[in-house]
């Protein structure tokens, strides 16, 4: 028995020995391997999204690619969900997050969050026209779709108390939503200008009835050991510039997606 | 309990051990909900299921041929596909073709919720082994046993109630057991559609405190002591059931 104990001592040990020596900097890192790994989201039109012959397309892809470029390495790209990829990033998987994360007080005690933001999004729902919902104390008690992982899951819950049914991830709470099971769907309201700009008629009786809450800022997510690193620094002027060039409102517009007006804004203030 | 509320505050914030349950209201109520769920949704399939498998193993002796093959089809259909796939052809392929009915809101209620579908699929699947295991235990009852039974004038139903059911539940009991424990484990599955049991509350939680270690290692001690009420319970039955000289 003592034994046992001193070897897994040993073991818990050497483990945490060896997680400390991995730690060295992303940048020479990833110049080394040739390969930059970025998780991105493939259910999120049309930031990340599969096209029909399965590649993950969209606006945070084109940022992918640009970094890429910029290091000289190649892209790979994984699927990441809002539950996995605060894991997938600290266990070293990928090396930033580009998948519409928020950025909140919260998640930056675990993930280091890229300054200045490149998108920003506001929390409303997805319901039918008829559903009578008009603001959003009228959710109280009733069935809401959600995502896992979503930052104002929680909030909404306390503050207006409908009763959310969270799915892992977006096509399970979309079909819910379609297959009546919920009153509305709570998420962002960039997803669902998309979908209902889109002109798919399977969102022909869908509306927004609330007025959006909660704005929130999208950033890259890196280690928190690299934020202040070259790899940060390096990410953070790129996104600088693409502020200032115009670059993202261009591949806004490029992807159908509203004019934001915190692009404009920013683009304005670096100008 | 403020006291138990601090520490692990305290803990939290000295060592970077997040237990959120202990000390986030909002947390620890959404946990407990989890565990009342798991209890709800694992009582209403072990019963369902037991049901389920007493039924199909006495329709398996029946003398019409089509019952005979329609059990053995429910049998096949439900042991050979994964469970988490019935869940989700339950939930998503046969629940939204069914009728609504209306409550007030556009779109109304489901007729079945998910908690409703993870009960009925879940016991279908725990149920489909438990026919084949009440039927090894029939089949390893004595045959004189039967024809004695017969000869003293027994129905059919008479003789499975009160003779052979009674005798092969016993020597079924291991296996039953250990498709009573698989069947709660199984409940984990439930939480892909939504069902707020324990591994989607810890979920909840652990991607909004960003404790997912912590809530692991509680998931995984929480489980092990459920488990090991059941196993004591059955533990417990099989004592209790014993007769005493009649060995299986």
């Amino acid at each position: 028995m003592r034994a046992a104990i001193r070897t897994l001592v040993f073991v818990l040990a050497a483990l945490i020995a060896a997680k400390s020596a991995a730690a060295e900097d992303t940048l020479e890192a990833v110049k080394k391997k040739g390969v930059i790994v970025i998780g991105v989201k493939n259910d999120y039109k049309p930031w990340g999204f599969l096209d029909p012959s399965g590649q993950i397309i969209g606006l945070e892809i084109d940022m992918s690619d640009e970094i890429a470029k910029k290091i000289g390495v190649k892209l790979e790209k994984i699927p990441v969900t809002a539950a996995n990829r605060t894991e997938f990033l600290q266990q070293g998987k990928i090396d930033a997050i580009i998948a519409t994360m928020g950025d909140t007080p919260q998640r930056r005690q675990v993930i280091g969050m890229i300054e200045p933001n490149y998108y920003a999004g506001a929390t409303n729902v997805l319901a039918l026209k008829t559903s009578g919902l008009s603001q959003w104390g009228d959710l109280k008690g009733k069935k809401v779709c959600a995502v896992q992982g979503a930052y104002y899951n929680r909030r909404v819950s306390e503050l207006y108390q409908p009763e959310l049914v969270v799915f892992p991830a977006v096509p399970e709470a979309t079909n819910a939503l379609l297959g009546g099971a919920c009153v509305g769907f709570l998420f962002d309201d960039t997803l669902f200008s998309s979908w209902l700009s889109s002109g798919d008629a399977k969102w022909a009786n869908y509306t927004m009835p609330l007025t959006s809450e909660d704005p929130q800022p999208w950033a890259i997510g890196v280690r928190l050991e690299d934020l202040k690193g070259p790899f940060g620094q390096l990410l953070s002027a790129m996104v600088t510039e693409w502020h200032k060039t115009g670059w993202l409102l261009e591949r806004e517009k490029k992807w159908g997606i509203k004019e934001s007006p915190f692009l404009v804004e920013m683009h304005k203030k670096l100008m | 309990m403020s006291g138990v509320a601090e520490w692990f505050r305290w803990l939290n914030s000295a060592h970077g051990i997040n237990l959120s349950i202990f000390y986030d209201g909002f947390d620890q109520r959404r946990f407990v909900t989890g565990i009342e769920t798991t209890l709800g949704l694992s009582l209403a399939c072990v019963a369902a299921s037991f049901a389920l498998g007493v039924l199909g193993a006495w329709l398996q002796g029946s003398k019409s041929r089509l019952v005979r093959a329609s059990v053995r089809c429910y049998v096949e259909f439900f042991r050979n596909t994964p469970p988490l796939i019935q869940l989700l052809f339950f939930y998503f392929g046969i629940g939204a073709l069914l009728p609504t009915f209306p409550d007030g809101s556009a779109g109304g209620q489901p007729l079945v919720s998910n908690l409703g579908w993870a009960i009925v699929s879940l016991s279908l699947f725990a149920g489909a082994h438990n026919v084949e295991i009440f039927r090894s235990g029939i089949e390893a009852v004595p045959r004189a046993m039967r024809e004695a039974a017969e000869a003293l004038g027994h129905t059919r139903f008479q003789i499975f109630r009160l003779i052979v059911f009674p005798m092969a539940f016993r020597i079924s009991l291991p296996a039953f057991n250990n498709n009573l424990v698989n069947l709660v484990k199984t409940t984990t599955l439930a939480y892909a559609i939504a069902v707020p049991e324990l591994l989607y509350a810890s979920a909840q939680i652990w991607s909004e405190s960003f404790n997912v270690k912590e809530m692991m290692n509680v998931l995984l001690l929480v489980y092990l002591a459920l488990i090991a009420v059941v196993v004591w319970g059955m533990g417990w039955l099989e004592r209790r059931l014993r007769i005493p000289g009649y060995s299986v």
